[in-house]
């Protein structure tokens, strides 16, 4: 009974249609439209590359988190806050009460994750939609975080974090770059300009890979394998999707979206960490408005705003829109106020686009 | 006369001082299909989701392959052959056949510490047994929400019988559907009676529990009016019972025996 209705779909088609084709459409027009207006400006030099790398990256960090959550059908508005006070706790744990670095990090992450844990509990125990249980520990975190601060040090920025780091054996893996041989050599041999006077003479420009954009790497790979390839990949799209029918088939529904709102929570806190080891000093007020900055870079990506659809790839896509904008509009020396007028209508564009695409696929109507 | 798949004696049920079951006796045979008729609110619902585990009975004992038991999750109704196919709750229109097809009981392969879904398999198998139930997809990829509302069922049936049911409890599976789609449902129903499970049919369209019913009970308002087997009932009878008889046959006379 084959239904001669049903058209054949061309190959090209069928590699087009996809979650993501919004957004990479979107990212090569920005690239296009940047190498245009701010081609020589040395925003596509190594310089440039790594300063929009380095925004783009931490955009993309964030993004995996909120990406897997929302497709699993639920919203964190907590992840700024949360960026805020996993770096004081950081501080605060090094810095005033002298435990070594690499144990302050850990325990910025079991506490952040545990803050995730109980954001999810609390969402599956009352029922209540996740934008209003991460509402509140907006505040409550933002607030805990300043309290914290102040009570501890009188100053809501605590610093000399970069000296307690010295020679500790994590703080590696958050700050600093790798290959730092090769980029020299490429200095060497001068595929990237090197610095030619001052205490740095002779040094490659861009010295390495940010540990930030070797994180953010590494989350987009691990969040894609996940969604795409894994078992728990698919109970993620479930419990998004249609959360009664996924428990009906035996979908441990819960486990997934508390585990979910967990991983959410360890992206900000990786993205916290990194900060504080770049700046060396932790301040209340970092992460504001990250929540909603990495839900546009998800909504960017093709992912549907209630659940059981999206890529992690669009929303890295996304978050390197994001990145590139942010700062191209500051290379081609435009307003930078103007950034949120251009952020907005890339915003509209890409969600209508992207719901004419996912229309094609899912039939929905 | 063998013993039945799944037996119900006298089950009743209460919520509060709500009686939404009172005493009901319902059994299924192998390779039969036993249809469950009842209008709206005669107690349909409490009563499938009794038999797949989700409420726990009051009163009474469930008896599978002649043994008791008591299910305390839908899991462990699944695990003794218990499949139950939800109206509107079967699928999942965002995702793909094959991811739809495998969800909860995911196909995987390993290297190491790594565990991924082996698509290729799960592919295969997934069209293999649509095209037994008589549906070619044009690719397993395809989105759910692409296919018919019919096709969605059959999906569901098709998985629920892969995964090894012994009893298919189908609720509302035509209701929602067209004349075309649900005559390919009423199909599909014969052909998985065929191979030998026992088929549970809830609907309250006497038109298509006639199609493909072997023995019908109706129940009304939490009771069971007795169950008769084809041939022995006339399917006016059945709308009788099912609605109380009185208005419905002087509606009927007004409408020249179009309900």
């Amino acid at each position: 009974m084959s239904d001669e209705r049903i058209k054949q779909v061309s190959a090209i088609r069928r590699a087009m249609i996809r979650p993501e084709l919004g957004a990479i459409c979107g990212t090569i027009l920005v690239f296009v439209f940047f190498f245009m207006i701010a081609g020589d400006s040395g925003m596509f030099s190594a310089e440039g590359v790594q300063n929009w790398g380095v925004v783009s990256a931490q955009f993309a960090i964030i993004a995996v988190g909120a990406c897997l959550l929302m497709i699993a059908g639920e919203f964190d508005l907590s992840v700024g806050s949360m960026i805020g006070f996993a770096g004081v706790v950081i501080a605060i744990l090094s810095v005033q009460w002298g435990l070594p670095i690499w144990l302050s990090i850990i325990a910025a992450f079991v506490v952040c994750m545990a803050i995730g844990a109980l954001n999810g509990f609390l969402v599956i125990k009352t029922g209540l939609p996740s934008f209003i249980v991460t509402l509140a520990f907006l505040y409550i975190l933002r607030g805990l975080t300043i309290w914290l601060s102040i009570l501890t040090t009188r100053q809501t920025i605590i610093g000399g974090v970069k000296e307690a780091a010295e020679g500790d054996p994590l703080a590696w893996l958050f700050g600093g770059v790798i290959f730092k041989g090769l980029f020299q050599w490429l200095g060497d041999i001068g595929v990237i300009e090197t610095f030619t006077r001052g205490s740095r003479m002779g040094q490659p420009v861009v010295d390495g890979i940010p540990m930030l954009v070797v994180w953010a790497l590494g989350l987009v790979i691990f969040g894609h394998w996940l969604l795409t390839k894994t078992r728990f990949g698919n109970w993620i799209f479930a419990s998004g999707g249609d959360a009664q029918a996924a428990r009906y088939v035996g979908v441990p529904v819960n486990r997934v979206k508390i585990l979910m709102f967990m991983f959410t929570a360890f992206c900000a806190t990786v993205f916290a960490t990194c900060q504080v080891m770049e700046f060396g000093s932790a301040a209340a007020d970092r992460g504001l408005l990250k929540e909603f900055e990495a839900i546009i870079c998800v909504v960017i990506g093709g992912a549907l705003l209630t659940g059981g659809y999206g890529s992690v790839i669009g929303a890295a896509l996304g978050a390197l829109i994001f990145g590139v904008v942010q700062q191209g509009l500051f290379f081609a020396g435009a307003e930078s106020s103007l950034f949120r007028v251009f952020l907005g209508g890339i915003l509209i564009f890409a969600v209508i686009m992207n719901t004419y695409i996912r229309r094609m696929i899912t039939g929905e109507r | 006369m063998s013993t039945p798949l799944i037996e119900m004696d006298n089950i009743e049920k209460h919520f509060g001082p709500v009686i939404a079951l009172g005493g009901v006796s319902f059994n299924v045979m192998e390779g039969e299909c036993h249809c469950l008729l009842g209008d709206n609110g005669a107690g349909k619902s409490t009563f499938i989701k009794t038999m797949s585990g989700v409420h726990k009975p009051t009163k009474g004992v469930m008896r599978v392959s002649g043994q008791d038991v008591a299910f305390s999750s839908p899991r462990d109704a699944m695990e003794a052959g218990i499949a139950t196919v939800y109206q509107d709750l079967a699928m999942i229109p965002l995702m793909s056949v094959t991811r739809n097809f495998w969800m909860g009981r995911e196909p995987r392969k390993s290297f190491g510490p790594f565990k991924w879904i082996d698509f290729k398999h799960a592919n295969k198998v997934t069209m293999d047994e649509m095209s037994s139930m008589g549906i070619n997809l044009r690719e397993p990829e395809q989105a759910v929400g692409t296919l018919s509302g019919g096709e969605r069922q059959t999906v569901a049936i098709a998985r629920a019988v892969h995964f090894g049911a012994k009893v298919l409890i189908l609720d509302e599976p035509t209701s929602a559907l067209g004349v075309r789609q649900t005559s390919n449902v009423l199909a599909t129903i014969d052909r998985v009676r065929k191979s030998g499970i026992g088929v549970i049919f809830i609907t309250h369209n006497v038109r298509h529990a006639m199609a493909v019913g072997d023995r019908f009970t109706v129940l009304n308002r939490g009771q069971t009016h007795g169950t008769a087997k084809r041939g022995e009932i006339k399917p006016e009878e059945l709308q009788d019972m099912m609605a109380g008889g009185q208005e419905l046959a002087q509606l009927e006379g007004s409408l020249g025996g179009t309900v």
